[in-house]
C-alpha cells in the first residue's frame, strides 16, 4: 500500500471514529453518573438521524416554497442545531420512561427496560417509515480537495472539525460550568451529593440531554456521510460506540473519544487489508484481546467511573 | 366479579396437581372426540389450534372471538375445572401414598401424555410446544448467570449458534448424503441414537468456546461480562457468516429429522430443569449466590469465586448449546441472522418476565412469553412494539419479575412439608440434632 493510500485510509478512519466517539461520549457520561449502560442510546442516535432527515427536508422544502435561496451552510447549521435540540428531548424522554421509575430497582431490570426501549424505537421507526430506505438530503454540495495524491471531501473535513469542536466544548462544559461540576460531583458520589442540595433528577436529565445532543450531531454528520438511512443503523453503529466507550474506560471523556477512534481505525484497517465481511469478526476479537489485558479499558479505573477527562 | 373470582380461588386453593392433570386429560379427550363437531357448530371451521389466541388481534377474523371463547370454555375450562374438583379427594389420597421420586416421575409421564395427545391435534401445536421447550432450557440456563451469579450475559444467542452449527455439522456429516460433507458415514437408522451424544458434544464445544469469554471477564467485577458476551455474540455471528462451507449468510439445512417428536425435546427439558435445579440447590449453587451477594465476603468464607463463576458460566453455555442443537433440528434450517441480538433480547425478556433466581419463574416466563407472542402473531412486525411496552410495564411494576427470588410451590411438596412439621423434629436424624442444638 502506498503512502497516499494509507493517508486516505487514515482520513476514513478518523471520520468513522468521530461518529463512534461522539456516540460513545453519551454512553460514558450516563454510566459515570448512574452506573448504568444506556442500552437505548444507539437507537437514540438512529432516531436523531431520522429527525435530522425530517428537519433538513422541511427546511429545504420551506426554502423552496418561499423561493428563498438559503446557502448550504446555513441550512446545515440550522439542521445540526435543531436536531441536537430535538434529540436531547428524545434522550430525556427515554430516561423518564425507562430509567427513572427503576432508580431503586436492581440495575439489571433497568438494563432490560433500556434494551426494550431500543427495540421499541427500532420497530416504531420501521413501522412509521416502512422498510424503504430514505435518502438524507444533500445539504452541502460535496467537493473533493486534492492534496498531493490524497483526496478529501469537504464533508470529511467538516465532520472532523465539528466533532473535535464538540468534544472540546463538552470538556469545557464539564470542567467550567456549575452543571458540569454537579455532574462530576454526582459521578464521584451518587448518594451523598444530592444531600448537598444538588438536584438529582435535573442533573440526570441534563446528562441524558447532553449525550443525546451529541448523538444528534453524530446523526446529522452520519447522514451526510452515508446518506442511506435504515432503522437498524442504531444497532450497527450504536453497539460499536458502546464497545468504544468501554474500551476507553468508563467515565473517561478522553477514553471514549480515543476508544471511538481506535475502533474506527481497526475497522477501516480490516476492511482495507482483508475483506469487509471480516470486519466485525476481527474488530471484536481485538476488543476481546484488549479487555483481557486491560479489563477496565484504556483509561479506566478499577473502583470508580468518575467523570473526568 | 372480584368476589366470584375469590370464591373460585378458595374453592380450588388446595387442589393437587394430579387432579388438575386429570382434568386436562379429560379436556383433551373431549376435544379429541367432540372438538371438530363443536368447532363446526360454532362456525369455526377447524378447532382453534392454540386456544384461538392468534385471532384476538386479527382484524379479519375478530368476529370469531365469541365462538372461540365458547369453544375454550366448553372444551378446556369446564371439563378441567369440573373433573379437578370431583377427583380431588382421590387424587389427594393417591398423592399421599406416593414417595416423592415416584410422584415426580408419575407427574412428568402424566404431563407428557397430556401434551402429546394435545399436540396430535395439529402440527402447529407440536412445533410451538417444541420451541417452547427450547425456550425453557435457554431461559433457565441464562438464569444461572443473570440470576444466581448476578452478572449480565447477552451471549445466549451466540451459544445457541455454536451449539446449533456444531450439532448440525456432526449430524449432516454422519447421517446425510450431503454435497459438502460427502456421503453419510453411518447408517441413517443410527441417527436418533446418536442425536443425544451429538447434542452433548455440541454443548461441550459451546462450553469450551465460552472459556474464551470466561477467562478475561472473571478477573473483573461489574458490567464487563455484558460487553464481553456482546463481543462474543458478534464474533460468533460473524464467523458463521464467513464460513462458506456451511452456507455462510445463506444458512445451513439438510439436518436429519431426529427432533420431530415431542418426547425428544421433552426429555431434554426435564434433564435441564433437573440438573439446573440440583445445581442451584447444591453447595456450588449456594456459593454462586454468595458471590452475587458479596464477592469479597464469599472469598473470605473460602469460596473459590473464580472457579464457582466459571462453572456457572460454562453450565449456562452448555445448556444454551444443547438448546441450540435442538433448535437446529426442530426447524431443520438455521442461518446466522437468526442468532442475533434480538434472539438474546427475547430470552432476556422471558427471564426477566418470569423472575431471577427462580426455576419455576423461568418456566413461567418462557410459557407466558410464548403465549404472548401467539396473541401478537397477527401484528407481525408491530409485535416488537407491543412486547417491549409490556416488558417495560412489568419491570416498572415488578422490578424483580413475576416470581423473582421465589418458587411456585407444588401442592404435593407443600402438604408433605406441612406433614413433616406436624410430626415434630424426630422425623430425620439431621433435623433432630438441629432441634437439640
Amino acid at each position: 500500500m502506498s503512502t497516499s493510500q494509507i493517508l486516505q485510509q487514515v482520513f476514513n478512519a478518523l471520520q468513522l471514529g468521530s461518529f463512534y466517539a461522539l456516540i460513545a461520549l453519551g454512553y460514558s457520561m450516563v454510566y459515570s453518573i448512574l452506573m448504568l449502560f444506556n442500552f437505548a442510546h444507539g437507537d437514540v442516535f438512529m432516531v436523531a438521524t431520522y429527525i435530522g432527515y425530517g428537519i433538513a427536508t422541511l427546511l429545504l422544502s420551506l426554502a423552496a416554497s418561499m423561493a428563498f435561496n438559503l446557502p448550504g451552510w446555513v441550512t446545515f447549521t440550522l439542521t445540526l442545531l435543531l436536531t441536537m435540540f430535538v434529540a436531547s428531548f428524545v434522550g430525556v424522554l427515554v430516561e423518564l420512561v425507562a430509567y427513572r421509575p427503576l432508580r431503586d430497582a436492581p440495575r439489571a431490570s433497568a438494563a432490560i427496560t433500556g434494551l426494550m426501549v431500543g427495540i421499541f424505537l427500532e420497530t416504531a421507526v420501521l413501522t412509521l417509515v416502512g422498510a424503504s430506505n430514505l435518502n438524507f438530503p444533500e445539504l452541502i454540495k460535496p467537493t473533493t480537495y486534492r492534496i498531493g495524491s490524497v483526496y478529501i471531501t469537504n464533508i470529511k473535513v467538516l465532520t472532523l472539525i465539528l466533532s473535535f469542536g464538540l468534544m472540546i466544548l463538552l470538556h469545557l462544559f464539564i470542567q467550567k460550568t456549575k452543571i458540569g461540576m454537579a455532574m462530576r460531583a454526582m459521578s464521584y458520589d451518587y448518594a451523598v451529593i444530592p444531600l448537598m442540595g444538588v438536584p438529582l433528577n435535573t442533573i440526570i436529565s441534563f446528562t441524558f440531554a447532553l449525550g443525546s445532543a451529541l448523538a444528534g450531531a453524530a446523526g446529522v454528520l452520519y447522514g451526510m456521510a452515508y446518506p442511506v438511512l435504515n432503522p437498524y443503523m442504531g444497532v450497527l453503529v450504536g453497539w460499536k460506540a458502546f464497545v468504544a466507550a468501554i474500551l476507553g474506560g468508563r467515565g473517561s471523556i478522553l477514553g471514549a473519544v480515543l476508544g471511538g477512534f481506535l475502533l474506527g481505525a481497526i475497522e477501516i484497517l480490516v476492511a482495507a487489508v482483508f475483506t469487509s465481511t471480516l470486519r466485525d469478526l476481527i474488530a471484536y476479537s481485538i476488543v476481546l484481546l484488549i479487555l483481557t489485558f486491560r479489563p477496565y479499558g484504556l483509561f479506566g479505573e478499577e473502583h470508580s467511573a468518575r467523570l473526568r477527562l | 366479579m372480584k368476589a366470584w373470582f375469590q370464591r373460585l380461588r378458595r374453592m380450588y386453593a388446595d387442589t393437587p396437581l394430579t387432579a388438575w392433570m386429570l382434568g386436562a386429560l379429560v379436556a383433551v379427550g373431549v376435544e379429541w372426540f367432540f372438538g371438530a363437531d363443536l368447532a363446526a357448530i360454532l362456525g369455526l371451521g377447524t378447532p382453534p389450534s392454540f386456544f384461538g389466541l392468534s385471532i384476538l388481534l386479527d382484524k379479519t377474523r375478530f368476529m370469531l372471538i365469541p365462538g372461540v371463547l365458547l369453544y375454550v370454555i366448553l372444551v378446556y375450562l369446564l371439563p378441567t375445572f369440573l373433573v379437578a374438583k370431583v377427583v380431588t379427594p382421590w387424587a389427594r389420597m393417591l398423592e399421599d401414598r406416593l414417595p416423592p421420586r415416584v410422584y415426580v416421575i408419575f407427574s412428568l409421564a402424566f404431563l407428557y401424555l397430556i401434551m402429546h395427545l394435545w399436540s396430535l391435534g395439529s402440527d402447529y401445536r407440536l412445533l410451538v410446544l417444541r420451541l417452547l421447550g427450547i425456550n425453557i432450557i435457554l431461559t433457565l440456563s441464562l438464569n444461572l448467570v443473570n440470576g444466581w451469579m448476578g452478572e449480565f450475559s447477552v451471549a445466549v444467542a451466540g451459544f445457541m449458534a455454536v451449539g446449533a452449527y456444531v450439532a448440525s455439522i456432526l449430524m449432516v456429516w454422519g447421517f446425510v448424503n450431503d454435497d459438502v460433507f460427502g456421503p453419510a458415514v453411518f447408517p441413517e437408522s443410527w441417527a436418533p441414537f446418536a442425536f443425544p451424544v451429538v447434542l452433548i458434544i455440541a454443548g461441550a464445544v459451546t462450553a469450551v468456546t465460552a472459556l474464551l469469554v470466561a477467562i478475561p471477564s472473571f478477573r473483573t467485577r461489574g458490567d464487563y461480562l455484558a460487553i464481553i458476551t456482546l463481543a462474543y455474540l458478534f464474533i460468533v455471528k460473524s464467523t458463521f457468516e464467513n464460513l462458506d462451507f456451511i452456507g455462510g449468510p445463506r444458512g445451513f439445512m439438510n439436518q436429519p429429522k431426529v427432533a420431530e417428536q415431542l418426547w425428544v425435546v421433552f426429555i431434554w427439558v426435564v434433564l435441564a430443569i433437573w440438573t439446573i435445579r440440583n445445581y442451584v440447590t447444591s453447595t456450588y449453587g449456594k456459593a454462586t449466590s454468595a458471590v452475587r451477594d458479596n464477592e469479597l465476603a464469599a472469598e473470605m468464607m473460602t469460596v473459590d469465586t473464580r472457579k464457582v463463576k466459571t462453572i456457572a458460566f460454562l453450565t449456562h453455555a452448555f445448556w444454551s448449546g444443547v438448546a441450540g442443537g435442538l433448535y437446529a433440528h426442530v426447524l431443520g434450517y438455521i442461518n446466522p441472522s437468526s442468532f442475533g441480538l434480538v434472539k438474546s433480547a427475547e430470552i432476556l425478556g422471558m427471564l426477566y418476565l418470569g423472575g431471577l433466581n427462580s426455576v419455576t419463574g423461568s418456566v413461567l416466563g418462557a410459557v407466558l412469553f410464548t403465549l404472548l407472542s401467539e396473541i401478537l402473531r397477527p401484528l407481525r412486525r408491530a409485535k416488537w412494539i407491543v412486547i417491549p411496552i409490556i416488558l417495560i410495564v412489568v419491570m416498572i411494576k415488578r422490578p424483580r419479575g413475576l416470581l423473582g427470588f421465589q418458587e411456585l410451590q407444588i401442592p404435593f411438596f407443600r402438604r408433605r412439608q406441612a406433614r413433616e412439621r406436624a410430626q415434630g423434629p424426630s422425623s430425620g436424624p439431621g433435623r433432630g440434632q438441629e432441634a437439640q442444638a
